[in-house]
C-alpha cells in the first residue's frame, strides 16, 4: 500500500508528504494524507482569540522599551563604565581577564591545551547550537525512558561516565560535579518511575532538553568562577578579596 | 482641539506620510500597520495568547530595542572619539570629564552592551525551552545562533576602544586564543585581525571600522531577515 502510493510520484507539497496525485474526483473520491514519524503533527488551531496590533501589542513594545531605557538610563547615572589606566604593553596585569562573556572560554584555557579551550570546544558549542533543529530526537516529546529503557540507560551512562573520566584526569571539578548532577538527575526518572509530579515532569523532558541544560548550567558555572573566583595566577580568590 | 485635528489628519500632507487616518476603527487599525513601514513586520492581528508578556518576555524586542539605544549613543560617542593610539585614551578622558553628559553616554553604551550579550543569550534559551526551533523556523534558529554570535563580537570589538589597561590585556588574551587555531591559521587570522603582530595602532582602527562600520551593517541585515522570517513563519 504504502509503496503503491509512493510509486505514484507524489510529493506534492513537502517531501515529509506523499499523496497520490488524480485530479479525477469520481476516481478517487478520498484524499488521505500520509504522516511519516519525522513530520511534527501540528495541529491548526481554528478562531484563537485575535486582538488589533494597533494598539494592543504596539503599546505594550513602546512601554517595553521605555521601561528598558530608564532602567538603562538609572544604571548609567549610579554606576560608570570603568576606565583603567592608558594601555601599557610593558605592564601586564595579574591576572589579566577578557570580558566576562569570554572568562567561561578562559577558565576553560586554566584546564585545556588552548587549541581545546580557545578553538575546538567554542567551535564545538556553536556548531552544536545551530544543528540543533535538524536533529528530530525531540519531535515527538515522548517520555524519555517510555522505550528501549535499559538501552538508553546504557547510552547515558556510558556518555556520562567517560565525560567525567575526562574531566576528573583533567582535573575540572568545576565541570564534573555538575555534570554528575546534571546525569543523576536525568537518569533518576528512570528507575523510580511516576507519571505526576517533578519526576514525572523531569522523565518526558527530550533528550535535546538535557544537553541544551547541561550547557547552559556549564556557561553559567564556569562564567561565575572566571568572573568572581579568579585571582592573580589564575588561582581560586574568593570575590570579597581585593585583587589589584 | 478635536476638529483641528480631524482636519490635520485629513489634509493633503498628512494622508501623504501616513496614508491612514486615525487609528480609531479596526480598519485603520489594520491600516496603521500594514500602511506603515516600521509596523509591518507585525501582522495587522495578533494572538490574543501572543501579546502576553510571558509568551515571549519580550526578550527578541529588548535585543532589537538594546540594538537601537546602541546606535544612537555609539553615533553620538563617535563624535567625540578617534581611534589613534595617541588620542583614543585621551578623548575617554575627555568623555569623562569635559563632554557635557559624556560620562553618561559611555555609561549607556557600556551598560546597554553588556546587557545585549545577556538578553540575546536569554532569548536564545527562551525560543529553545519554548521549541519554536522547530520546523518551518529551523533556518532562522540558525541566523539567530549568527546574530547572538555577531553580538558578542561587536562587543568584543568595542572593548579594546578605550584603549586603557582593560582592552588591552581583554584584547591580547582573546588574540592570543585565536593564535591557537591549528595550521599557521590561527597566526594568519590573528594577524589579519590586528594588522600585525602586536596590539597596535593598526588593530585600533581595524576594531573601529568593525564595531562602527562591519559588523553593525552585517548584524541589521540578518536583523532584517531575522525578523521577517519570525512574520512569515506565523510569530508576532
Amino acid at each position: 500500500m504504502h509503496g503503491m502510493l509512493n510509486s505514484y510520484g507524489g510529493g506534492l507539497m513537502n517531501a515529509d508528504f506523499r499523496a497520490e496525485k488524480n485530479s479525477d474526483a469520481k476516481a478517487v473520491p478520498k484524499r488521505i494524507a500520509f504522516m511519516k514519524g519525522r513530520t511534527s503533527a501540528r495541529v491548526r488551531k481554528e478562531e484563537e482569540e485575535m486582538v488589533m496590533t494597533v494598539p494592543h501589542l504596539v503599546v505594550r513594545e513602546v512601554i517595553a522599551f521605555m521601561l528598558m531605557v530608564i532602567a538603562l538610563a538609572l544604571l548609567s547615572l549610579f554606576f560608570n563604565a570603568p576606565l583603567e589606566w592608558i594601555a601599557n604593553p610593558e605592564h601586564t596585569p595579574n591576572p589579566a581577564k577578557a570580558p566576562w562573556y569570554f572568562l567561561g572560554l578562559q577558565e576553560l584555557l586554566h584546564y585545556f591545551p588552548p587549541i581545546v579551550a580557545g578553538v575546538v570546544l567554542p567551535a564545538l558549542a556553536v556548531v552544536a547550537l545551530i544543528v540543533i533543529p535538524y536533529f528530530r530526537i525531540n519531535v515527538k516529546r515522548e517520555n524519555l525512558w517510555e522505550q528501549d529503557r535499559r538501552q538508553k540507560l546504557i547510552l547515558v551512562l556510558a556518555v556520562a561516565g567517560v565525560l567525567s573520566i575526562v574531566l576528573l584526569l583533567y582535573n575540572v571539578y568545576a565541570m564534573l560535579i555538575p555534570t554528575v548532577i546534571v546525569a543523576a538527575v536525568m537518569v533518576t526518572p528512570a528507575f523510580l518511575r511516576q507519571s505526576g509530579g517533578v519526576l514525572g515532569w523531569l522523565g518526558s523532558r527530550p533528550l535535546s532538553w538535557w544537553i541544551m541544560t547541561w550547557f547552559v548550567i556549564m556557561v553559567i558555572v564556569l562564567t561565575a568562577i572566571g568572573t568572581l573566583f579568579r585571582g592573580p595566577e589564575w588561582s581560586w580568590t574568593w570575590p570579597w578579596k581585593e585583587i589589584y | 482641539m478635536k476638529e483641528s485635528l480631524r482636519a490635520l489628519t485629513r489634509s493633503q500632507a498628512w494622508r501623504s506620510i501616513f496614508r491612514h487616518g486615525l487609528p480609531l476603527s479596526n480598519r485603520t487599525r489594520a491600516e496603521a500597520v500594514f500602511y506603515n513601514f516600521f509596523l509591518h513586520v507585525h501582522p495587522a492581528k495578533v494572538r490574543k495568547r501572543s501579546v502576553k508578556f510571558t509568551y515571549t518576555w519580550g526578550l527578541g524586542g529588548l535585543s532589537a530595542g538594546l540594538f537601537i539605544v546602541l546606535v544612537l549613543t555609539g553615533a553620538l560617542l563617535m563624535l567625540y572619539y578617534r581611534p589613534s593610539v595617541q588620542q583614543a585614551y585621551g578623548d575617554m578622558k575627555d568623555l569623562q570629564f569635559v563632554v557635557s553628559s559624556g560620562q553618561f553616554l559611555r555609561n549607556m553604551h557600556r551598560w546597554a552592551a553588556h546587557a545585549m550579550v545577556a538578553i540575546v543569550f536569554l532569548h536564545m534559551l527562551r525560543v529553545f525551552y519554548t521549541g519554536s526551533y522547530r520546523p518551518p523556523k529551523e533556518f532562522n534558529w540558525v541566523i539567530g545562533v549568527i546574530l547572538f554570535v555577531f553580538t558578542v563580537l561587536l562587543s568584543y570589538t568595542g572593548y579594546l576602544l578605550p584603549w586603557d589597561q582593560l582592552a588591552y590585556w581583554g584584547i591580547s588574551v582573546g588574540t592570543n586564543m585565536v593564535r591557537s587555531v591549528p595550521f599557521g591559521l590561527g597566526e594568519r587570522i590573528s594577524y589579519l585581525l590586528l594588522g600585525g603582530n602586536i596590539v597596535g595602532e593598526n588593530a585600533l582602527v581595524r576594531f573601529y571600522v568593525l564595531h562602527c562600520f562591519v559588523l553593525p551593517v552585517a548584524a541589521m541585515v540578518l536583523m532584517g531577515i531575522h525578523f521577517w522570517r519570525v512574520r512569515k513563519d506565523g510569530g508576532v
